[in-house]
């Protein structure tokens, strides 16, 4: 258990520790699970599959089934120091209103999505005519859950638009290794993005 | 206080401890009315640790007791919480020290009808005031105070015992570590009112019943609380069990009898329900105690926000319920999940899939048994309690 995921590993690097953090759409645990061992964060979890939650509990993890779009609202302001949402805005209903809420329940939010505005779909779009498939989104049009797919330029955007400062913005490569690039660049190249928000 | 005692009261107080408290501070009731004294009768497993951090306190439901690990005294049936407590169990005696007491109003030692009336000597039958889920805990907490036991690591129960876990933690919640409130709800529904309603008429209906006197007439309301126990007992089980168990299978013939004798095998099961009940328990105590339930009302209490209940909660919680459960169906555990996580408290909720009904609570249920360990070992770490020796 001292391994994580490349991109949960920016995430868990972004919390301080004996923080509170609710981890929204938490899987298997294996974030909160680091941050609760490793940085003696009170992590708590929400995750939509009963049985993910059920593994989480039987781990020591305290996790209740829930849905970001739904069940974000029953938490008072400033319940959190960060609420963090990895590689799920994109399938929720409403993204806007579930940053809103995120920003709302914690001082901060940590969002990690991936780029539509990839190279690699990019190519497949405009050369294949067909809707992308990459590592990322690994999807058929038909089966995706990936309703409201943006790009990282347009998250900024929406950032903008909602008075939310960035306070750090990490861009991945398909290695998830972090890349230095001008925000052009990056909304080319980089395949998937951490943001760390804070309300203005 | 303990000449007038019933066979099975003698019989279960032989086989466990009590305590006999309110004598100088009485208890009081919500009622109005000041108990006292009164006995608790309990039951430990395990050893009090040094720093005296290893206590659980278990819940009982509406008709269990203190007996949760062993042969039942009065029954000669295993405990009823066997599956869970017990060494190799996920309640382990070798670290925990386990506690479970009869509940205020009981009929297995603890102070209820069956005792009797101070001044008057005569049992108090009908006279004894109405307790609710707040004066059993109360209770509970006294008898901790006088086993110099100031907080517990764990409080966990089912159904009724899940009620009175979200009462310690609502009333008494710095007294408690962690809470295992399991298919239980935070106020009891109309349904299950009513249920609970049909069974009181149907003792109350019997002649043997005598306006509550009945051990002063030497008679038994068998036949009413036999039917009590009946009626509560379909709401513990499922549609599909009962389908599954017995569907239209004959006892003991192989056509219909045309006649009103138990032709099918869930008639004579439910009797046989109903009549091996009215051996250990006690009608008026039935009276009481579904009456508790019935008062149950935590949100009420709290100026009707459930969440009010747990603000400021210490206490880490972990929710349970199951699937095919309908009298505390999974929606009143998200109830308390979301009053929960409205106060910010740490909650854990897993929905445990069976077929079983309301009853699952108290059968071989894996995922319920990993989930309890899980959630143990994560509070026990975060508590600083070492693992058993």
């Amino acid at each position: 258990m001292t391994a994580i995921r490349v991109d949960l590993q920016i995430i868990a690097d972004m919390v301080a520790p004996d923080t509170r953090a609710l981890d929204v759409g938490c899987g298997d645990g294996a974030l909160l699970a680091y941050l609760v061992n490793f940085k003696r964060v009170d992590a708590r979890g929400m995750e939509l599959s009963q049985a993910g939650v059920n593994a989480c509990v039987a781990n020591g993890l305290s996790v209740i089934q829930g849905d970001a779009d739904t069940d974000l609202g029953d938490y008072p302001d400033s319940a959190f120091d960060y609420v963090i949402l990895g590689q799920t805005l994109q399938a929720t209903r409403e993204p806007r209103e579930v940053l809103r809420q995120m920003l709302r329940v914690g001082k901060r939010a940590i969002v990690s999505f991936p780029n539509f505005a990839h190279w690699q779909v990019r190519l497949r779009m405009v050369f294949g005519g067909r809707m992308p498939q990459t590592a990322s989104l690994p999807y058929k049009w038909y089966d995706t859950p990936n309703i409201h797919l943006c790009s990282i330029d347009d998250f900024r955007a929406l950032c903008a638009d909602m008075g939310v400062r960035i306070e750090r913005a990490i861009v991945l490569n398909s290695k998830s290794r972090p890349i230095h690039m001008p925000p052009l660049l990056a909304n080319l190249v980089g395949e998937q993005a951490v943001f760390m928000l804070r309300r203005d | 206080m303990l000449e007038d005692l019933t066979d099975a009261e003698r019989t279960a107080l032989a086989q466990c401890r009590h305590a006999v408290l309110g004598a100088e501070r009485p208890l009081r009731l919500d009622c109005g009315v000041d108990l006292g004294p009164y006995r608790v009768a309990y039951q430990t497993y395990g050893t009090l640790n040094a720093d005296k951090s290893n206590a659980i306190l278990v819940c009982h439901a509406l008709t269990g007791d203190q007996f949760v690990a062993e042969r039942h005294p009065v029954t000669g049936k295993g405990g009823w919480w066997d599956s869970l407590v017990g060494p190799g169990k996920v309640l382990d005696p070798a670290r925990y020290h386990i506690i479970c007491a009869n509940v205020l109003g009981g009929c297995m030692g603890t102070t209820g009808p069956l005792a009797s009336e101070p001044g008057s000597g005569q049992p108090w039958n009908l006279r004894f005031p109405v307790v609710t889920i707040g004066d059993m805990v109360r209770a509970q907490a006294a008898l901790l105070d006088h086993l110099g036991i100031a907080d517990l690591f764990c409080v966990l129960g089912g159904s009724m015992g899940g009620m009175q876990v979200l009462e310690w933690a609502a009333s008494h919640g710095r007294r408690v570590f962690s809470a295992v409130p399991i298919a239980c709800a935070a106020r009891h529904s109309a349904q299950n009112i009513a249920f609970h309603e049909v069974g009181r008429q149907a003792i109350m209906a019997d002649p043997e019943w005598k306006g509550g006197d009945y051990r002063l007439h030497q008679t038994v309301p068998a036949r009413g609380l036999a039917v009590a126990r009946m009626t509560a007992h379909i709401t513990y089980l499922s549609e599909q069990a009962l389908q599954r168990k017995f569907g239209r299978a004959l006892q003991d013939r192989n056509a219909l009898g045309f006649g009103f004798d138990a032709d099918f095998q869930v008639e004579s099961y439910l009797r046989h329900q109903g009549s091996t009940f009215v051996d250990r328990f006690d009608a008026n105590s039935y009276l009481y105690i579904t009456r508790a339930m019935d008062y149950f009302d935590l949100a009420g209490a709290h100026g009707g926000v459930l969440a009010n209940a747990f603000r400021g909660s210490p206490t880490r919680f972990c929710l349970m319920s199951f699937t095919s459960d309908w009298l505390f169906p999974t929606r009143e555990s998200r109830e308390i999940v979301h009053a929960l996580n409205a106060a910010a408290a740490n909650v854990s909720f897993v929905e445990v899939e069976s077929d079983k009904g309301h009853d699952a609570f108290l059968l071989d249920e894996p995922e319920m048994f990993r989930t309890l360990a899980g959630f143990l070992k994560g509070a026990a770490a975060v508590r600083g309690l070492k693992e058993a020796a």
